[in-house]
């Protein structure tokens, strides 16, 4: 945790003095391609593990049980701050 | 929603190549793996220290603005530890890695099955897509039942990318520095997050 947390530290250090390079428009890019890079080969593993292939649909089901929980989950908690803090500056407004 | 379908492809060719057995070498050593991780997550902070909203968009909201990422956190965990009460099979801290992605799903998925191995990875790279495609479907409904915060805090990190298009629609582009702000600061704390619950 803590290399993560310095590895991402760190670059927002760069990233902060070197904001006006005009290089830094293309890390959106490269994270792209770094993204794919990765993505593809964790769809390898997928493949390669036949116990994920032949669960495929139980993790389905998993990750939309969480998935749904965790947006309604967030959406009430949304629905509290905005009655509580941002509603009555919007009526104001 | 393009490079959606981008990452979306990549991972479908990948299991495609696998199935078939045309496994390329290259992408065999997991310390090589690890290093692009790292080379990412180095990327990640140079895109957020170079972004020039952040600072101007909490001068201009103050700390009341801290309240939305808040609500996004602590709302998708509360409902998370409830959720696994129905996942007997995966563990609290299996269950709170895959929700602490907050839609950010090709960098938790990345972190986790390098940690957790592919099973988990697959989980978490569902869920969170899901994440995001509830906020692209329901926003209008969100905004409608549960307020302008609604589909920002649904949005978890894409708030600042994939989703800000359709917030701004259906909450208005007042709330976009909002959605910007708050993209940000979840965007950075996935990593955080997830490496946490990682190491429990």
């Amino acid at each position: 945790m803590l290399t993560i947390f310095l590895v991402i530290v760190s670059g927002m250090a760069v990233g902060y003095v070197a904001r006006n390079i005009p290089a830094t428009r293309y890390t959106g890019k490269i994270i792209g391609v770094l993204i794919a890079l990765l993505l593809f080969s964790l769809g390898l593993s997928v493949g390669t593990n036949e116990q994920v292939i032949a669960n495929f649909r139980f993790i389905g089901l998993d990750a939309f049980v969480i998935a749904a929980a965790a947006t309604l989950g967030s959406v009430l908690c949304a629905a509290w701050v905005y009655r509580k803090f941002f509603r009555k500056k919007d009526k104001e407004s | 929603m393009r490079d959606s379908l981008i990452y979306l492809l990549v991972f479908a060719l990948g299991i495609v190549l696998a199935l078939v057995g045309w496994i390329p070498e290259l992408f065999i050593p997991d310390n090589m793996a690890k290093g692009i991780l790292y080379l990412l997550l180095f990327f990640v902070g140079i895109q957020i220290g170079s972004s020039k909203h952040l600072f101007s968009v909490v001068k201009s909201l103050g700390f009341k603005i801290m309240l939305v990422p808040a609500a996004t956190t602590i709302g998708t965990f509360a409902a998370v530890i409830l959720a696994s009460f129905l996942l007997p099979h995966r563990s609290l801290t299996d269950c709170l890695c895959v929700g602490s992605g907050f839609a950010y799903y090709s960098l938790s998925s990345i972190l986790i099955s390098e940690y957790r191995g592919a099973e988990l990875g697959t989980v978490a790279l569902l869920a969170n897509i899901i994440r995001e495609f509830f906020v692209l479907v329901f926003a209008p409904w969100m905004v409608k039942y549960f307020g302008k915060l609604a589909p920002i805090c649904a949005g978890g990190a894409t708030t600042m990318d994939t989703t800000l298009p359709i917030i701004t629609k259906f909450s208005g582009s007042e709330y976009v520095m909002v959605a910007l702000f708050h993209g940000i600061i979840i965007d950075f704390s996935v990593p955080l997050w997830v490496s946490f619950f990682l190491s429990l």
